[in-house]
């Protein structure tokens, strides 16, 4: 309510329960004409349940729900679209298969009086809405050919030029490259002063101060506080969010560290040239055993490929690897995995088996070092007991199905996975992206634990904390090429970016 | 304590609670056992000849070369992958086990007789062989299932039509002929043999490394794979699987009919695929079994042979069976669908 204006959207103790348990409790929530609302809170704080009660996909709940001074009801998505509400989700929505105009069309495309599509007009207008965004891309392109964070930026300009008049994203900038999460505010700040009200949800603290106008905190399913942005600081964000000492982060938001001197340690892998068409250029480097490697750059720097060749699902061009000085050719993931390669992608949805219970996905990958031809259930449970204790896993029933853990636990699992026989390389895909605080903390525990136990672990991230509050080394890729090393010295975040 | 009380807090969140929430997740299990249930007192009132002991032995008799081959069709299916070529490959390979036996001497068919041993390993052979290549095709070549499998059912009638040229043989070796057509105790060795290849094929499922590997490939295949499991490995082993158990029917189908020859099995496509997914085993993978397998051969079984019973028109009965088959479908996309409610 930072301009002083009638709240276009009134929500009044708004109650909602998922089987027994209350997400929300007794919430008040208003959003003003022209306004950007940040909101901060750990998984699970119900934030985004919140916003799903206003986005229509939550239907039942109680308490009042006020828009444009009318007590109003939602159905459904479709009622909240019609009142001019939309919400980019948290998962990239779009249909890789279709061109970028379509993307951008999706739903409305322009037709003419028979119902045919106006493909020539959809594609003008499609170009023209994202060069205001500051997209250059060629409408007819098919969008699954461009980089993750370029289809991340068209889905969220598709809901930003829909129209619609409160807009609320999800995490929209964990994807997007700083010069990209640029254009986005600039163009958020144009629609606010333009009076589209803007709700904006992510975990990094210094986007939600610099972009937003009012702030709320949510914790435990309560509102905790709202402020001004202005007003406020992360440090009392934090606090707010987490309800702790500001002590309990200091590890994950450290900024200026001294990297330690280079580890003699035997060489784990040896990466020498790698090459992959349009991705990466002789990209050469070692893992030694015990020290934590971060590759650091933005999305589409080629990482993403650069992980996958480590782990053999990918095969590069031109290159060798090396896994303690015997040189590798993997043709499978499985011929990695039985090298002594372990890898964890960056989307938990790739690497989890949902339907199937804890125990099965903590010991899939080790169930041929564990049983020969019958399956032994209680060892697996035995095993994925410990690995649940070990790493604080909640809940702690291991017959229980996966997706009903929360994210981070689910992230936990991935790791799980491959602790009970320690790979000798570890390789991590952004290992704390979308992680709350205290989840985080527990990832940097883990990993560190493991390079005390002697393995060489790789960090890929977009995320420059992630690496900084990993690695013992860091290399930076720009544009699939090594750009920068940094080893024994002195290095911040700045620094980092300045690199990338 | 603590810990227990977040189990059931973190289930109760996700999982709305009660008998009827319970009942939506297992709808899978519990839609194919009420169908099987209402079609057999359906028939039972219809037709005092249907609930007899004797007739349950026909429907025993009858499911078995379908229940044979879709032990193999199982594992396909719960891959998400399919196997259209199960049917030509029955064919083709009960048709070569009598073309390497001694036929009588009106049989015109340039023949090639050998000891009812290697006649039986030859066929094996054959079969197996067609399902390398459905495997090649699928896992080498990266063509998808659906479209390797119909090439392949082309292949099998071609190589079927090559070895019997229009001609009809009636010999089989003599141990094939023991378990198409006879009885021991009163069993028939088909049933016998189609009851062990169903529980071989449930111990395989639910007990090694290898079943659960097809049911984690079936679940997620991007998780199997970044779990450093060979995919396509496990994919091609169901590919020759469904081929060997299509064979093995093939061969028993072919002493039980008294015949081989061309286009025999043509109904077998169907039907198996039909059990398989009538039963209630996901079409998307992961979910399912040779239990469900069990049920859809029942009820398909109780189906084909009541529909005798009752005495209906036989063309009115393929379009009776046509519904059946997409209410099965209906049912095994909205399970899927309460599953995946569920699992958000």
């Amino acid at each position: 309510m930072s301009r002083g204006q009638q709240p276009i959207l009134e929500l009044h103790d708004i109650t909602k329960a998922f089987g027994g348990v209350e997400a929300l409790r007794g919430v008040d929530f208003a959003l003003t004409a022209g306004e950007i609302h940040g909101l901060v809170g750990e998984n699970g704080a119900g934030k985004s349940t919140l916003m799903k009660i206003i986005a229509g996909v939550h239907a039942d709940f109680s308490g009042r729900f006020v828009l444009d001074g009318r007590e109003t009801r939602f159905r459904s998505v479709r009622d909240a679209h019609a009142a001019g509400i939309a919400m980019v989700h948290q998962e990239l929505s779009v249909a890789p298969d279709l061109t970028v105009a379509e993307n951008v069309f999706l739903g409305n495309q322009p037709t003419n009086r028979v119902g045919l599509v106006q493909w020539r007009r959809m594609a003008r207008e499609a170009g023209e809405q994202l060069k205001r965004f500051g997209i250059d891309v060629d409408p007819m392109s098919r969008l699954g050919d461009l980089p993750i964070g370029l289809q991340q930026l068209i889905e969220i300009a598709r809901v930003l030029f829909s129209g619609a008049r409160i807009i609320i994203l999800d995490e929209p900038t964990s994807a997007l490259s700083p010069p990209e999460v640029e254009r986005l505010f600039a163009t958020l700040k144009r629609l606010r002063d333009e009076g589209t009200s803007i709700v904006f949800i992510s975990h990094f603290i210094e986007d939600i101060l610099r972009v937003s106008d009012t702030v709320t905190v949510f914790r435990n399913g309560r509102k905790v506080a709202e402020t001004a942005a202005s007003e406020t600081s992360k440090p009392a964000l934090i606090e707010a969010m987490i309800g702790k000492g500001r002590e309990a982060l200091e590890e994950t938001y450290t900024h200026d560290i001294m990297l330690p001197p280079p580890t003699d340690q035997p060489v784990v892998l040896n990466a020498n040239g790698l090459t992959l068409a349009g991705r990466l250029r002789e990209v050469s480097f070692e893992a030694r055993a015990g020290e934590v490697l971060g590759i650091y750059g933005f999305m589409g720097c080629g990482q993403l490929e650069l992980a996958r060749i480590l782990f053999g699902k990918i095969k590069p061009d031109l290159g060798t690897l090396a896994v303690a000085g015997n040189q590798k050719a993997f043709r499978s993931t499985a011929d990695a995995r039985r090298s002594g390669i372990a890898f964890v992608p960056e989307s938990r949805r790739d690497m989890l088996f949902l339907q199937e219970p804890v125990y099965k996905n903590v010991s899939i990958s080790i169930l041929d070092r564990i049983s020969s031809l019958l399956l032994k259930p209680s060892r697996e449970r035995a095993i994925a007991n410990r690995q649940v204790e070990q790493l604080r896993i909640r809940p702690a029933a291991v017959d229980l199905d996966l997706g009903m853990l929360s994210g981070g636990n689910q992230q936990k699992v991935a790791l799980a996975k491959w602790l009970s026989y320690p790979p000798r390389l570890l390789v991590l895909c952004e290992p704390t992206r979308g992680m709350d605080v205290g989840a985080k903390n527990d990832v940097i525990h883990i990993v560190r634990d493991l390079r005390a136990k002697g393995l060489a672990i790789i960090v890929l991230s977009t995320e420059p904390e992630t690496v900084l509050s990993l690695a013992d080394r860091v290399i930076v890729l720009k544009r699939g090429a090594v750009v920068r090393e940094f080893a024994n010295e002195q290095i911040s975040k700045d620094r980092l970016l300045e690199a990338a | 304590m603590t810990s227990g009380e977040s189990v059931t807090v973190a289930a109760d969140r996700k999982r709305p609670r009660g008998l009827a929430a319970m009942l939506r997740s297992q709808m899978r299990n519990i839609a194919p056992f009420l169908t099987l249930i209402c079609l057999f007192s359906f028939f039972a009132v219809a037709s005092p000849s249907f609930a007899t002991l004797d007739n349950f032995g026909n429907i025993l008799t009858q499911i078995s070369v379908t229940g044979i081959i879709a032990v193999g069709l199982t594992f396909v299916i719960l891959c998400a992958e399919i196997d259209l070529s199960v049917a030509a490959i029955a064919n083709v390979t009960g048709i070569a086990v009598a073309y390497f036996t001694l036929q009588e001497s009106y049989v015109n068919i340039a023949n090639v007789p050998m000891p009812g041993w290697a006649a039986i390993l030859l066929a094996l052979a054959l079969c197996a062989l067609l399902g390398l290549v459905n495997a090649f095709g699928l896992t080498v070549i990266g063509i998808p299932s659906f479209i390797m499998t119909l090439a392949m059912m082309q292949i099998a009638a071609g190589v079927s039509a090559l070895l019997v040229r229009g001609q009809i043989a009636y010999k089989v070796p003599p141990l094939v002929t023991t378990l198409g057509s006879t009885s021991i105790g009163g069993i028939p060795w088909i049933v016998i043999v189609a009851a062990l290849m169903l529980l071989g094929g449930h111990l395989v499922l639910t007990y090694t490394r290898f079943g659960r590997y097809v049911y984690m490939v079936g679940g997620n295949r991007e998780a199997a794979e970044y779990s450093g499991l060979n995919v396509k490995l496990i994919l091609g082993s169901v590919m020759v699987i469904s081929a060997v158990c299509a064979g093995i029917g093939g061969m028993l189908g072919v002493a039980h009919f008294g015949s081989a020859q061309q286009n025999e099995f043509d109904t077998y496509l169907l039907d198996s695929i039909a059990a398989v997914v009538v039963g209630g085993t996901s079409l998307f993978g992961g979910r399912g079994g040779i239990g469900n397998t069990i049920v859809g051969l029942f009820v398909l079984g109780v189906l084909n042979n009541g529909l005798d019973h009752v005495n209906i028109d036989s063309f009115l009965k393929i379009l009776i069976r046509g519904l059946i088959l997409l209410a099965a479908l209906i049912i095994n996309v909205y399970a899927q669908r309460l599953r995946e409610r569920a699992a958000e």
